[in-house]
């Protein structure tokens, strides 16, 4: 099907397949189209097995690291002395990302099935789903599904009827963005303050209440129940470029882009092909000035690097950029790029925990400058303080938020200085979004 | 035990037991990591980011609070790239500081300040903005709060979750808005609580107590023990123009690790006093004058040679060691017995660690008094006092104690003159403890010594001093006075 385009016949639908038909929320309609098989084979293989079968697909955390899930799973003791943790990472907060929301809305049990699944490769019984505050429809939707699959046995102190304990328990944020960090998650499930914590110790020693704990985005998790029907090396091949990318993506797009929407691809698919021929390309009488293919916290690329990229981990990084989250941003040629920087140094300002001394007062900071040029008050040193500052925000903190506003300051400076330089003459672009 | 492993900092070797922080093992090696967030008595935040330092081998540079030290690593304090992110960290700390240095009560023990002179940037490049402001909030009895010079360390939101365990404080809003934060409806009156202001780095945190009473860098700080109670915390008393005007706790990992209780914090007025005994008096005519020591030594050593047994003395628990000692000897041959009473309240544990409370007995020296023969029989010993052959006060003010018969002869040593006490045949004026030397045995049994903060007022005396020259007009003295 597809939402809200009808799925394009170059995209690989595995996650998206029912996206846009509400039937499919339905856990008849949703077992009738092969789901809970997964689960039902997974529990009949060892826990071993079922990791295995992950690390061989290949398949990399979709939240945004793009750590092999199957090694993330593999980190968990063996012997349990504890109560094991899996979360679910539904906080998308990433500016310009839409995929988890759009896959809980539609299949909400491809979610609980791949949750159920973790849980159990992993030996934990107990299963948060930490979902965006904001995501009322998600929430409703996923909450109906879980209340169906306890109905059915499917969860709850005997899953299944296997004699698995599997308890899945949806946690609703409360509009941090930083509540997305892993850490951070943990401590708001708590019922601390989001703060991220210090690593070490790592979630799977130390997460939830001090016990060993797995945290997987959406995506990923919704991937796992086709690895373990298909099996990993079928997974595996999936992709059109390194085998160190695997399996398909969902590429949320959005900006100046005629044809917004999730698409789900192959990795290694030519981003050129996702923009212009998928997404429709530029609106009328526009050029693409710029893209931000990994959601707000990846370096900008230009609109010819995005035209040479292939959307694959290794790809994006070879254009000195990531591919994130997938939410791709872009930008045409209408667009004030000082004027979006200065509102993703706003907002990451806005949302930054407080706890490090370079992100709480840098990102405050940089936003300051950044407007106060578009006020037509900059000054020539303001790019070199910008750069600076950006340098004190990066590779310094707990964790990677200041590091994500001071990316975007820096790779917009570097491959659109011209646009900074008339920034300072000028001040805003008039008539530019 | 598991065995000691040896690193290099700033080109030392130095060996530290596994578990140690870099910055601790560090401190070991002599080299100070600047640092705020990060406190040796309070769970590890690492989130200030000012004790970034490089090791060798590490793509990062790494918070040496929270990096254990490993064996084999080479860690660098003072390299560029270090010295940098601190000179970063600094900056941003201080783009939103008041620098209201002159009139902060900080100023001159802020590590803001210090750090900043040490390696910080000269001038600002923040200027076209205006800095963040939050009015000053009463957060309880003794706590000021002036959110514009905070750092957002959390030493005082940690202290109150995690040691005192009455989480008051918390960190509100996000982002360059945040600041300390007191739940609502709430207070910070925990009788801990006070130590959030000597844990606060910089001046944002304040105890009204002091508020204005002195620039520090014109006190003059001594060590001693606090007399608030049977704990034995270790402290600092810090006094201007010969006048006690602070007490900070003196860190001491075995007794009271970095705090004090507020209890012992803020009753020190007493030690400042004016209307003490400034004279040695004798009784002539039906009236206590006064007179020189010599005199005065004369006259107590012909009371004692000329009086009866039995003696009785009523001695304080919160004399030294020493003159109770001194008294014992007075009272050795047989003569006589003593007692004490301790005045009490309820006792606070401070959660966070093991064994610290304010106790409920609030003397300082109860177990020194025990150890040197006197009982806690006071009411008998009053009783006894009545037809005693000698009564002799050791600075207890004898609250709700009658004057003694007119016939019993009586020796008051004492800080102030009780009207119980004037019809003692001879009065000598003692120091208290701020005025002495001495030590207190703490209700563990641990002797610790404190020393002189301040001078004692006319000519009164140590009480061991006093005593001990009693000792020796009667010819049994060891000494100390001649």
């Amino acid at each position: 099907m597809g939402y809200p385009h009808p799925s394009h016949p170059r995209e690989t639908v595995l996650l998206s397949r029912d996206f846009g038909d509400p039937e499919a929320r339905r856990l008849d309609v949703w077992i009738r189209r092969g789901g809970y098989q997964a689960l039902e084979k997974a529990l009949g293989m060892g826990r071993d097995a079922v990791i295995e079968e992950v690390k061989t697909s290949g398949v990399r955390g979709r939240g945004g690291a793009g750590f092999p899930a199957g090694v993330k799973w593999g980190f968990m003791p063996k012997q349990k002395s504890r109560p094991h943790y899996l979360c679910c990472n539904a906080d998308e907060g990433e500016p310009g990302t839409f995929k988890d929301r759009e896959i809980m809305r539609w299949t909400p049990h491809a979610v609980i099935e791949g949750c159920a699944i973790a849980a159990y490769a992993i030996q934990a019984e107990d299963v948060y789903i930490y979902v965006r505050g904001e995501f009322t429809e998600p929430i409703r939707v996923l909450q109906g599904a879980l209340d169906e699959a306890y109905a059915k046995g499917i969860l709850g102190a005997n899953a299944m009827g296997r004699g698995v304990r599997i308890d899945v328990t949806i946690h609703r944020g409360a509009g941090a963005y930083i509540c997305g960090e892993e850490t951070a998650l943990m401590n708001s499930i708590e019922g601390k303050r989001g703060n991220p914590r210090v690593k070490p110790p790592f979630p799977a020693a130390a997460g939830l209440w001090g016990c060993p704990t797995t945290i997987n985005n959406v995506e990923t998790l919704a991937a796992v129940p086709h690895i373990v029907v298909k099996g990993g090396a079928w997974y595996k091949g999936l992709s059109l470029s390194n085998p160190r990318s695997t399996g398909t993506k969902l590429f949320s797009v959005c900006g100046a882009i005629a044809k917004p929407g999730n698409y789900e691809v192959t990795m290694g698919f030519p981003m050129k092909d996702l923009l212009w021929d998928l997404a429709g390309g530029p609106l009328p009488g526009r050029r693409i000035k710029a893209v931000q293919p990994g959601g707000s916290s990846v370096p900008f690329i230009t609109a010819e690097e995005a035209e040479r990229t292939l959307l694959d981990y290794e790809g994006c990084l070879a254009v000195g950029t990531q591919l994130g989250s997938g939410g791709v941003i872009v930008y045409d040629d209408a667009t004030d790029l000082v004027y979006q920087v200065m509102r993703l140094a706003r907002f990451y300002a806005h949302e930054s925990c407080a706890q490090c001394t370079q992100c709480r007062e840098g990102t405050a900071w940089t936003t300051k400058i950044l407007q106060k040029m578009l006020r037509g008050e900059g000054r020539a040193e303001d790019l070199d303080l910008l750069a600076d500052l950006a340098e004190q925000m990066t590779g310094k903190t707990i964790c990677v938020l200041s590091d994500s506003c001071a990316a975007a300051v820096t790779s917009a400076m570097q491959k659109f200085r011209p646009d900074f330089e008339a920034c300072l003459r000028d001040g805003r672009r008039a008539g530019a979004a | 035990m598991s065995e000691p492993l040896t690193l290099t900092i700033e080109g030392r070797e130095v060996r530290v037991p596994p578990g140690t922080s870099v910055l601790e093992a560090a401190k070991l090696a002599g080299v100070l990591v600047p640092h705020y967030c990060y406190h040796p008595s309070l769970p590890v935040a690492g989130s200030c980011r000012m004790c970034l330092v490089e090791i060798e081998g590490q793509p990062k540079l790494a918070a040496s609070c929270a990096t254990p030290a490993a064996a084999g690593m080479t860690v660098r304090v003072s390299s560029p790239a270090a010295k940098a992110a601190r000179q970063g960290v600094l900056e941003f700390l201080l783009i939103n500081h008041p620098l209201d240095c002159p009139i902060c009560d900080q100023s001159g023990e802020c590590e803001l300040q210090d750090y900043t002179f040490q390696e910080g940037r000269q001038g600002t490049r923040y200027g076209a903005y205006a800095k963040r402001y939050n009015p000053v909030e009463d957060f309880g009895p003794d706590v000021l709060y002036v959110p514009n010079r905070c750092i957002l360390c959390t030493r005082c939101v940690r202290f109150m979750e995690h040691v005192a365990e009455a989480p008051v404080l918390n960190v509100s809003e996000r982002g360059d808005r945040a600041r300390i934060g007191i739940d609502a409806g709430q207070l910070l009156d925990h009788a801990w609580s006070g130590n959030v202001v000597d844990l606060c780095p910089v001046g944002s945190l304040l105890s009204k107590d002091f508020l204005h009473k002195a620039r520090v860098w014109d006190l003059d700080k001594t060590a001693s023990v606090c007399t608030g109670c049977a704990q034995g915390c270790t402290v600092s008393l810090e006094t201007r123009d010969n006048t006690v005007v602070r007490v900070k706790p003196r860190p001491n990992p075995d007794v009271n690790r970095h705090f004090i209780c507020d209890h012992g914090r803020l009753d020190y007025h007493w030690m400042n006093r004016a209307d003490r005994l400034e004279t040695p008096l004798v009784q002539e005519g039906g009236r206590l004058v006064a007179c020189d020591w010599e005199r005065a030594l004369e006259r107590a050593a012909g009371l004692l040679r000329s009086a009866k047994a039995p003696w009785v003395a009523l001695v304080s628990p919160g004399a030294s060691c020493e003159a109770l000692d001194a008294l014992a000897r007075l009272l050795a041959p047989g003569k006589g017995s003593g007692a004490f009473r301790v005045a009490t309240g309820p006792e606070v544990p401070l959660p966070g660690v093991p064994g610290l409370a304010l106790r409920a007995e609030r003397a300082p020296n109860v177990q020194g008094a025990l150890a040197a023969g006197f009982t806690r029989e006071w009411d008998a010993a009053v009783a006894r006092a009545r037809d005693a052959g000698l009564l002799v006060v050791l600075d207890d003010d004898l609250a709700g104690v009658a004057a003694p018969p007119a016939g019993v002869p009586f020796l008051y040593v004492g800080t102030a003159l009780p009207d119980a006490a004037r019809g003692a045949a001879v009065v000598l004026p003692c120091a208290n403890a701020a005025e002495e030397e001495g030590s207190f045995v703490n209700r563990d049994g641990r002797r610790q010594a404190y020393y002189q903060a301040r001078s004692a007022p006319g000519m009164a005396r140590p009480a061991a001093w006093v005593l001990d020259a009693v000792l020796a007009a009667l010819g049994a003295g060891t000494g100390v006075a001649a």
